[in-house]
């Protein structure tokens, strides 16, 4: 019901009296109204500006925020009035339909913006008014079409192969993004070539030839070398063939594929030939076989494939087509009005050349387009009259769904234009999260050996405490107990693929995975971390004793924070040294923290040594010195 | 050929008769209609200050130039009455509003006939109710008169009730009031035999009462 009407409603129960001398019956008891009669005037403060309206008009609407309770919730007590953290210049519009009943559209906001304080403030933006609805869905519609590029973009181009489509996925993908991978795209230039190729034979075939010895007319060069016209053409079919097969072979949908245009072209190219293979070799048919080959010429359209060009412009036919439809509609309407004019204009002339009405057909479109061939002219002066008239209206017939067509390509070819541009930008942006997003791991992994590091070095903890932000320290703390909870912890990206890839490869010290936990027991390390052992079960890592190859990281256990410079300058001796460290597993928190240890020395530190904040992540040191030498390790044990 | 036309008439500028009507439909609508003053109004109907304030905002929000036509009328008087068609008791409605008869309700007439029908006395209401039911102000109410009022009420009920309108309800329904009402049998209903004979009903002045506190 439209809200202004609410303020008729007392009116329409007062009348409401005029039925009583008919009633029959007793009129039931009116609802008890509790709420104060009297209006007040209501203040909100919409990010620093005041806005103060009627209680009545709010409660025009009671369906959206401001009408309903649901606004008590911005009440602010201190200042009595509803505080709103929003956009204050939209809010002015949203105030204005609860004062009039219309919602306009600001025509220079953000229509994503827009859509999104209509949400907020609980109002449909169906009820936006005639006056701007136009405008709003134009660019609801433009924002979407946008949007679906976007998305439709990322998935069928960058998106990563997931890790177990079958082979014939992956052909498919291959055919359709000849870029994944470098055999799809040979495949695509080799039939390209072919496609070419064909094209030209089809076209040289025809250019006449020096004539053989003993003939005196010119011959088309298709006879005269016949054998390597044919063998060419076999050639190519064969590839067609062969192409269109796989393609059908590796479309997840068949019935879908042998539906769609491009396929169809594909057997239009090659059906010619085959046709021609089983067609007997009598002069009947052989006419019929001639049409046939002018079917080839449709190979050219394979380029399609090849070219966005072509593409943009065969979409844009089809989204035309309604413009298309007109101008060919209203082109017949006047060809047949102009046709019957002239014919009966030139009737009376002798060796007049329109012969018939359907004759006259060819005067009236060669004139409305005005190509003016002269082949017909008309000779009386009624003729030359409408003849004038006709190749005038011929003009503006042809020029009125012009513009239309131009204007649809232009958008769709821009379109495209802004999809690629989007994509590279689109790189670009994920290349920056990726960073922040490691950047913001490295300071979690960061902070856990902060925090181990805890009674150890108070004045470095208070300084990198210092720089941490409340909301970092609540969201460590959070990441911290979903650690807790799942009993995995967090790493990043490069050390949890090195370990998949040392998954085989086991540690120095045989493991046992009994859970029983010794405090400091050097040979027994395992048992003071059983969650480690579980994981490192998870892991499938086999507990061999292989020393590890150069390489491969070694997954260790923090335990404990020394000061002590260790020089793990190979593995062996990081084990070795590991032997020696007090291991307090007793008294503190196992945050663990997955660390990685670049391979020895022989690498030098600067390669292995990731470009990041925290070179090697989980690896705490103080001086953040980027030799390979730790001067402070968790190491728990080995 | 419009075109041609088009451009010959705008050339010799020519007003003719009809843009003159054009005209003056603009300047009418254009209009804005305001009311006498608050205290006036105060003293002629029965509401206080505040309510009265409210009620022009409610009016003037929905009819900024400060009159009501019938069409607008019979719109807002339908969005109550969906399942119905309410545009006939809308029109007898607004007839008994427009006191004065020119086809427009301004604010006075509104308030007026709010304060009678919220705030007054008993045979004010009753006086009112007649002259909605007396479509040609004749001072009586006949059968055809009474008869179009029910059936635009029952109009307002739509097709879909319960129970099941069957026969000619409307027409029972006016017998059976004309036998109330009409105490001399003479086939009208003056004021007061309708005032007496309201009086005597004791469901109707029952459910006066409950219309007390409509507003």
């Amino acid at each position: 019901m439209a809200a202004g009407v609410a303020t008729w409603l007392p009116f329409a129960r007062a009348a409401a009296v005029g039925w009583l001398p008919l009633a029959k019956k007793t009129m039931p008891k009116p609802p008890v109204d509790n709420s104060s009669r009297s209006d007040e005037i209501l203040y909100l403060n919409v990010s620093g500006v005041r806005f103060q309206t009627w209680k009545n008009t709010l409660d025009r609407y009671p369906d959206t925020l401001l009408g309903s309770s649901e606004k008590e919730f911005f009440f602010n007590e201190d200042t009595e009035e509803y505080f709103f953290d929003r956009d204050h210049e939209m809010f002015r519009h949203i105030l204005n339909f609860y004062r009039t009943g219309k919602l306009h559209y600001p025509r220079h906001e953000c229509i994503q913006a827009f859509d999104e304080e209509l949400a907020f403030y609980g109002i449909v933006p169906e009820i936006i008014g005639d006056c701007c609805m136009e405008e709003y869905r134009d660019r609801k519609k433009e924002n979407q079409e946008r949007l679906a590029e976007d998305t439709e973009a990322n998935e069928s181009m960058d998106a990563p192969l997931p890790p177990d489509s079958t082979p014939r996925e992956r052909l498919w993908r291959a055919f359709e993004n000849p870029h994944t991978s470098t055999m799809a795209l040979v495949f695509y230039y080799v039939t390209g070539f072919f496609i070419a190729v064909s094209v030209i034979a089809n076209v040289v075939e025809t250019v006449p030839c020096r004539p053989p010895e003993g003939r005196v007319k010119d011959l088309p060069c298709g006879e005269k070398y016949q054998l390597a016209f044919f063998c060419m053409d076999t050639a190519c079919v064969l590839i067609f063939t062969f192409e269109y097969l796989m393609r059908l072979f590796a479309a997840p949908s068949r019935c879908k594929f042998m539906r769609s245009v491009m396929s169809v072209i594909d057997v239009v190219a090659i059906m010619p030939y085959y046709i021609g293979l089983v067609m007997p070799e009598n002069e009947d048919v052989s006419g019929a076989f001639v049409t046939l080959r002018v079917f080839r010429v449709f190979r050219i359209f394979k380029f399609s494939r090849h070219s966005q060009g072509l593409r943009i412009l065969g979409y844009t036919l089809k989204s035309c087509a309604s413009e298309l439809g007109f101008l060919l509609f209203s082109l017949t309407m006047a060809i047949i009005i102009f046709a019957t004019v002239m014919f009966y204009a030139e009737k009376g002339t002798k060796g007049s050349t329109f012969t018939s009405i359907p004759a006259s057909f060819w005067y009236t479109i060669v004139t409305m387009t005005t190509l003016g061939y002269g082949d017909m002219v008309p000779n009386t002066i009624a003729g030359k009259i409408f003849g004038s008239i006709c190749s005038l209206s011929g003009v503006l017939v042809i020029a009125l769904p012009v513009p239309v067509i131009v204007s649809n390509f232009s958008r769709i070819y821009h379109q495209n234009q802004r999809a690629d541009k989007r994509r590279a930008q689109q790189k670009v942006r994920l290349a920056r999260i990726r960073m922040a997003k490691k950047g913001t791991t490295n300071a979690f992994l960061q902070y856990k050996e902060d925090r181990g590091l805890g009674g150890r070095d108070s004045d470095s903890t208070a300084l990198c405490v210092k720089n941490r932000s409340a909301f970092e320290h609540q969201h460590h703390h959070l990441l911290h107990c979903l650690e807790k909870t799942t009993n995995h912890e967090f790493t990043d990206e490069m050390t949890y693929s090195e370990l998949c890839m040392t998954e085989s490869v086991g540690f120095r010290t045989s493991r046992s995975t009994s859970l029983s936990s010794q405090q400091g027991a050097q040979n027994n390390p395992t048992g003071c971390c059983p969650r480690r052992a579980r994981r490192r079960a998870a892991m499938r890592l086999a507990n061999s004793t292989a020393s590890v190859s150069r390489g491969s990281v070694q997954e260790l256990d923090t335990l404990h924070i020394k000061t002590t410079s260790i020089p793990p300058q190979t593995r062996s001796s990081l084990n070795a040294q590991a032997d020696n460290l007090k291991l307090n597993c007793g008294e503190q928190d196992f945050t663990a923290a997955i660390i990685s240890i670049p391979t020895p020395p022989a690498n030098t530190p600067d390669e292995s040594l990731p470009p990041s904040p925290a070179p090697i992540p989980g690896i705490l040191r103080n001086t953040r010195a980027t030799a390979f030498t730790h001067e402070t390790v968790k190491i728990s044990s080995l | 050929m419009g075109a041609v036309v088009g451009t010959l008439t705008m050339q010799t500028k020519q007003r003719r008769p009809s843009r003159d009507k054009t005209d003056d439909e603009l300047e009418m609508t254009m209009v804005c209609h305001r009311p006498e003053g608050l205290e006036q109004l105060e003293a002629q109907t029965n509401f206080t200050k505040q309510e009265l304030q409210i009620l022009y905002r409610g009016f003037k929000n929905e009819c900024p130039s400060g009159v009501v036509n019938e069409e607008t009328f019979k719109h807002i008087y339908a969005q109550f009455f969906p399942h119905g068609d309410a545009s006939m008791y809308a029109h007898y409605l607004f007839n008994a509003f427009d006191t004065a008869n020119n086809g427009s309700i301004k604010f006075k007439d509104f308030v007026m006939g709010l304060s009678i029908l919220l705030r007054g006395t008993l045979r004010e209401k009753l006086e009112w109710t007649f002259h909605l039911y007396d479509i040609n102000r004749d001072g009586y109410i006949n059968r055809e008169e009474m008869t179009e009022i029910v059936r635009a009420i029952y109009d307002m009920m739509g097709k879909y009730t319960y129970p099941a309108l069957k026969g000619d309800v409307p027409q029972q329904h006016v017998d059976a009031f004309f036998q109330k009402m009409d105490k001399n049998k003479d086939g009208v209903v003056t004021l007061e035999e309708f005032i007496v004979a309201c009086q005597e009903d004791e469901t109707m002045m029952r459910s006066m009462q409950l219309f007390e506190n409509v507003m």
